[in-house]
């Protein structure tokens, strides 16, 4: 404790509780946000313009996607993408993936492997739709650009609920 | 027989160290290797010159050669080999989906945006001169359990959970610098790695205990762990720490990214699919005697590790008849929450068969549970979040061997 003769010589550091801050850190401008900010969201806020449909991305699928995922999109060495079965067994983006949004998300930052954020916006549009039309989700024809794809329902949205685990004696 | 002769076993298993290194090692120098030590005598060699000076960076005995068990996407922690809570930096275990980068420190920078009034850039430096709060807690991968084999070490069992005194800034020290809009519910983790990884989190986390870390038992974080900056959401699933933590992003709803739907989600028995299931639930392993060591009849002690993310363990069982009856382990303090806590049972093996095992439970009640209670709770599909009890068969000549057959059907 403090005597209460000793002199207070400095404010209180910021805290959660006031509205001070540290004044740490720089003001981010609007382009490096934009240069950072590729999430794209299912209600399809942060996709770009550009478009494509099936057959826009077959010679994509064929020259960058199929060496890992097959030729028709399974029985490649990476897991399968195309497949209807039922329960989810095996897991693909036909049964297992609730929204298309993050088709376009995850294909535009993290593929091909080996070359990640390469491919353009029309490029991942067409890939987009030549999933979605193997998987018999959305017509041979349709093209796929930031109006349609966030109107793709997909076959597995119904399935996902939120944790319902809480602890406690039962089990979960 | 010691740990370090199991290491050594280990390591001779896998052809890295052979019995005639281990010879010249113990010899001490190679012209010696012929000079069998006299019984007594074997620590007079040392003392008969001095030993190397000091240097500038230590390394272990040669004798000590804990490896991680590296697969094309993760390296898994020895739990054989630790004896403590504390798993050392270059231990700890690994799981990454795009490699792991290699990032400036001084060009390091975190973007904050989104639903905040001041959209802000921190450097390391930055995060460094915030208020520091260091924290020991588990990492643990939600994928952490391998049905292996009788012949399977605890290390393959679970070695995706790791444990390190982090040190870092209270994220919500970081909300409050840029004014965090209170709508917003979610924020997006986005890592600097090739797979860009991305995690939605609910924003109470921030509030609660999530941290910026850039230090992992005082140190530096190794690169593997998200040098030089990752989240730490203690008691949530690893994959949610994002690491070389690039850009969080505030948000009134999730942003479903691959991570968070078509992986580290559940499916269910009843055909639907658990999502958000970040917290680890509680659960524990015998690490010591565990296979492959071969023991002798007389007095052990069964040692383990137990945790929980949802708060602290309360107690550990200990059963060394195959589940029939159990013990109270003692367990070693300061237990904290969200945290590897050593438990220790005191055991006299007569040379008879027998199965051990350990059960936690932990501050809401939660015991951890049989492999047959979770398939009854979700079905066959699900391939995270299982935290079964798990034994260690005794054969009647002490071969001590994982209890494969637990985690069968």
């Amino acid at each position: 404790m403090l005597a209460a003769s000793v002199p207070v010589a400095t404010a209180q550091p910021p805290s959660t509780d006031t509205q001070e801050t540290f004044g740490l850190g720089r003001a981010a401008t609007t382009a490096e946000i934009e240069a950072l900010d590729i999430d794209v969201r299912p209600d399809g806020w942060g996709l770009p313009p550009g478009r494509g449909n099936a057959a826009d991305g077959a010679p994509v699928w064929e020259r960058t996607c199929q060496v890992c995922h097959g030729p028709e999109g399974k029985g490649g060495t990476a897991a399968p993408v195309v497949g209807r079965a039922p329960n989810g067994r095996p897991p693909t983006v036909g049964n297992f993936w609730p929204y298309a949004t993050t088709l376009y998300d995850y294909i535009n930052r993290a593929m091909p492997r080996n070359a990640p954020g390469t491919l353009t916006p029309d490029q991942v549009y067409g890939v987009v739709a030549w999933i979605l039309v193997r998987n018999e989700i959305i017509p041979n024809d349709a093209e796929m650009n930031a109006e349609t794809l966030p109107q793709v329902v997909m076959p597995a949205r119904a399935q996902f609920v939120p944790d319902d685990r809480r602890g406690g004696r039962e089990v979960r | 027989m010691s740990r370090r002769t199991d290491s050594r076993v280990t390591q001779a298993k896998r052809g890295r160290l052979t019995r005639r290194d281990l010879l010249a090692r113990a010899a001490g120098v190679v012209g010696a290797a012929a000079t069998a030590p006299v019984a007594g005598q074997q620590s007079i060699g040392t003392t008969r010159r001095p030993g190397r000076g000091p240097n500038g960076l230590d390394q272990r005995s040669p004798f000590v050669t804990p490896r991680r068990d590296p697969s094309s996407t993760s390296s898994r922690t020895p739990l054989q080999d630790l004896r403590g809570t504390i798993t050392p930096a270059d231990l700890h275990f690994e799981r990454h989906h795009g490699g792991v980068p290699e990032i400036d420190p001084g060009r390091y920078e975190l973007l904050v945006h989104g639903m905040v009034d001041r959209p802000t850039v921190f450097t390391l430096a930055d995060l460094q001169r915030f208020p520091a709060t260091s924290r020991t807690c588990f990492l643990e991968c939600s994928g952490n359990l391998r049905r292996g084999g009788p012949e399977t070490l605890p290390q393959m069992v679970c070695g995706l959970t790791s444990q390190t005194e982090w040190t870092g800034v209270m994220l919500s020290a970081l909300f409050a610098e840029v004014g965090a809009d209170p709508n917003a519910t979610w924020f997006l983790a986005e890592g600097q790695d090739a797979a860009v990884m991305t995690r939605s989190i609910p924003a109470e986390k921030a509030f609660d205990d999530a941290m910026v870390v850039y230090a992992q038992n005082g140190d530096a974080l190794m690169p593997g762990n998200g040098y030089p900056a990752r989240l730490l959401l203690p008691g949530w699933e690893g994959n949610a720490s994002v690491k070389w933590l690039r850009r969080i992003e505030l948000a009134d709803q999730p942003f479903m990214t691959r991570e968070e739907t078509s992986k580290y989600t559940d499916p269910l028995g009843d055909g639907t699919v658990r999502q958000f299931s970040f917290v680890m639930d509680a659960r524990s392993i015998i690490t010591d005697p565990a296979y492959p060591r071969v023991i002798e009849p007389g007095w052990h002690e069964i040692r383990g590790l137990a945790w929980s993310g949802r708060g602290r363990i309360t107690n550990v069982e200990v059963s060394v008849d195959g589940g029939n009856s159990w013990e109270q382990a003692a367990l070693q303090g300061p237990v904290l929450p969200k945290a590897h806590v050593r438990f220790r049972h005191p055991w006299n093996w007569t040379g008879g068969p027998a199965e051990i095992m350990s059960r936690a439970t932990d501050e809401t009640g939660y015991v951890q549970p049989t492999w047959e209670t979770l398939r009854a709770a979700r079905g066959p599909n699900t391939r995270y979040h299982q935290n079964p009890i798990t034994s260690w068969t005794i054969t009647g000549g002490g071969r001590v061997l994982f209890g494969a057959e637990r985690l069968q059907a």
